[in-house]
């Protein structure tokens, strides 16, 4: 299943891409993708784990840029 | 500017006076280093505790060679050695570079979502004979939607009532607008200019054209040029290479001569400048800049590494008919006996023609332009595969093509015009003959003389159609190579052909309409499909989608393709040699901290500016 959110405060592309690397790590993501100039962040995984992997993504993306939030 | 922009521009103008009278007041300071560190440590923290703090935070997650780290070590380091006006300078040029970045990719951004701007807010739905407004989501297929004169269509329908002209601007770039009258259809996304309509909903808004089109321009940025892959691979290296030649910088000629502060100042500088951003953000928004500025043309394009390719276009395949010719046909000779009239020729020809549903068929009553009277002709036989015996006024009359003369042993004049000869017969004797064809498209021979001026080397045309027709159009349009007379398996065959005598890095680009090519389509290095507005079939195959029909929206597309590629290379090559230069002469202590700030996001600012000129006449 995919699923694009939109992301706040993403301020800078490097992080976007250190994020992506860090989410695709995560058990049951198939490929994700952080946009760092549409603001988004797309995830295709198993729709059973989907919450689960939205937690573990949301601190991902808290640990490179604390202040970036997943909107949902 | 948005509240936090605002807000970090108040802490750089607080933090740049107090710089500045510090600076001024400089010698008339007590000469103690600590009273002088503790005054410009003021200016220092209300400009840079924000990024020392997310450096710190940084250091408990792994995620230690970010810029945050970077500019805080800069700038403590900077502290240390006693540079304490260098170290506030250093934040403070590197917050006002990031505003500066913020704030351009904002209206980049802002520019390009303008380009795409064809989502419909709202419907305004019939339901048990009011008329409310909702969310074009809530709209099901069948429900009866108003639409009035000056708003965007939201769904896909059909017209029941009313009459407008409407604005398709927004999907295929072509000014011109349409009329629509009942029972046409309207297309999601296009402006009713005059009319107030009432239109049945054929599709849902999640499978409108709009919705289809806005899915396929924001996804084409997960798929990647090479050229971004390239960056976020060099990033990936770049920095920690970095970081370790600073580390040497700043040990081994220090052990050497012992001027450890001169040594450190200068490895300091050089890890400044290591943050690849400049790259990081000018090159994916050259792409996305590339495809939005292509979209308000009517071009959709997939995904940057389809642009990437369009650039390097070497060869083009046409499909024939639909693409570079109308697909329509037309009567465009009319050659009456001898002691025949015109008029009667195509009188005759278009009563024996008025039952058939053949395209010749329609072309001649098209010809003929007037009124049929059914009730002249009492009987139609169709002659299979060649023509039509049909008696009218009670005379025999044969049309068809030569064979149908030659068969009825009755004396005509063979035509040796290209196009398709159609023989009409009264009782038995000649009464003439008409050529019908197909029309080039207006734009087809231009479309073909700009694509050769922008690089590509060889046109093709396939056909199913015979050679002499074949021949003829692609002589008139000046393509270099014609193949006639094929299937459509034969057309896949043509181009794995054409695929294996080019160069491996040139491109080849399939053109058709889609309807017919899909495995063509997928087979070329480019499918390109054209007229797709509305049509899924075509979408679905193809990587570029013209939403009109014109040939000549290839050469635009290779020209933004162009100009895309070149506007990357532009930056690559400048923020990379920039940074080489900085990072030299910082080693050799030419130039400060300073230079190496404005290496970082000084270079990133322009990088920026230089990548939306992509959307300069989008």
């Amino acid at each position: 299943m995919k699923k694009v959110y939109k992301l706040e405060n993403l301020d800078c592309a490097v992080c976007a891409e250190k994020m992506k690397r860090a989410i695709e790590k995560i058990d049951g993501v198939e490929s994700c993708d952080v946009s760092f100039l549409m603001q988004k962040l797309t995830i295709v995984a198993d729709e059973a784990k989907m919450d689960e992997i939205l937690k573990k993504a949301e601190k991902a993306c808290k640990k490179v840029e604390p202040d970036c939030k997943i909107l949902y | 500017m948005t509240s936090r922009q605002k807000k970090k521009l108040i802490r750089i103008l607080i933090s740049a006076v107090l710089l500045i009278a510090l600076v001024v007041l400089g010698n008339r300071l007590p000469d103690f280093w600590y009273v002088k560190a503790i005054l410009f440590f003021i200016p220092y923290i209300i400009i840079g505790w924000d990024i020392l703090w997310k450096a710190v935070r940084g250091l408990f997650s792994a995620q230690f060679l970010d810029e945050n780290f970077l500019m805080s070590i800069a700038s403590v380091g900077a502290f240390i050695i006693g540079e304490y006006p260098e170290a506030v300078a250093v934040m403070l040029f590197y917050q006002v570079g990031t505003l500066f970045e913020e704030y351009a990719v904002g209206r980049s951004r802002k520019s390009i979502a303008a380009l795409m701007d064809i989502r419909p807010d709202f419907a305004y739905l019939e339901r048990d004979g009011e008329i409310q407004e909702v969310d074009p989501d809530e709209v099901a297929i069948g429900d009866i939607i108003v639409i009035r004169a000056g708003e965007k269509i939201p769904l896909d329908g059909i017209i029941i009532e009313g009459e407008t002209t409407v604005d398709t601007s927004a999907l295929t770039g072509e000014s011109l607008p349409r009329d629509l009258v009942a029972g046409d259809a309207v297309v999601s996304g296009t402006v009713n200019l005059s009319g107030r309509l009432r239109v049945r909903v054929t599709q849902v808004f999640g499978e409108s054209t709009v919705s289809k089109i806005l899915d396929l321009v924001e996804n084409a940025s997960a798929k990647k040029a090479k050229t971004e892959n390239f960056i976020s691979k060099f990033a990936r290296f770049y920095t920690p290479i970095v970081v370790i030649s600073a580390l040497v910088l700043a040990i081994v000629p220090s052990l050497i001569t012992g001027e450890w502060s001169v040594w450190v100042y200068r490895a300091l500088s050089f890890l400044v400048t290591s943050c690849p951003c400049a790259l990081v953000i000018s090159v994916p928004l050259s792409f996305f800049g590339g495809i939005g500025a292509a979209s308000k043309k009517g071009i959709l394009v997939k995904g940057g590494n389809y642009m990437e390719a369009l650039s390097r276009l070497e060869t083009v395949v046409f499909d024939k008919t639909g693409t570079l010719t109308k697909g329509t046909f037309r009567v465009t000779a009319v050659y009456p006996a001898k002691d025949t009239e015109k008029e009667t020729l195509l009188e005759y020809a278009a009563l024996a023609e008025s039952n058939t549903h053949h395209p010749i068929g329609k072309s001649i009553e098209e010809a003929y332009a007037k009124p049929i009277d059914e009730s002249r002709i009492a009987s139609v036989t169709e002659l299979a595969g060649k023509g039509i015996s049909a008696v009218i006024d009670g005379k025999r009359v044969l049309i068809g093509g030569e064979k149908l003369m030659r068969d009825e042993k009755i004396d005509h004049i063979p035509v040796s015009d290209i196009g398709t000869a159609v023989y009409v017969a009264l009782d038995g004797k000649f009464l003439g003959s008409l050529v019908i064809s197909d029309e080039e498209k207006a734009d087809a021979k231009e479309a073909i003389s700009s694509l050769r001026a922008l690089g590509v080397r060889k046109t093709v045309m396939l056909t199913g159609d015979n050679e002499a027709v074949g021949k003829a159009v692609a002589t008139a349009l000046g393509l270099d190579e014609v193949y006639a007379g094929l299937l459509p398996a034969d057309k896949v065959e043509k181009v794995e052909q054409l695929l294996a005598e080019k160069s491996e890095k040139a491109v080849l680009a399939f053109v058709g309409d889609g309807i017919n090519d899909a495995p063509v389509l997928s087979r070329a290095d480019l499918g390109i499909a054209m007229g797709a507005m509305g049509s899924d079939a075509a979408v679905e195959a193809s990587d570029i989608v013209l939403m009109d029909d014109k040939p000549s929206k290839i050469a635009s597309a290779v020209h933004i393709a162009k100009r895309t590629m070149r506007i990357v290379y532009s930056n690559i090559i400048f923020a990379i040699a920039v940074k080489i230069l900085v990072l030299l002469l910082v080693a050799v202590g030419l130039v400060g901290m300073w230079a190496a700030v404005f290496a970082d996001v000084g270079v990133s600012v322009l990088a920026i500016l230089n990548a939306m000129r992509v959307l300069k006449d989008a």
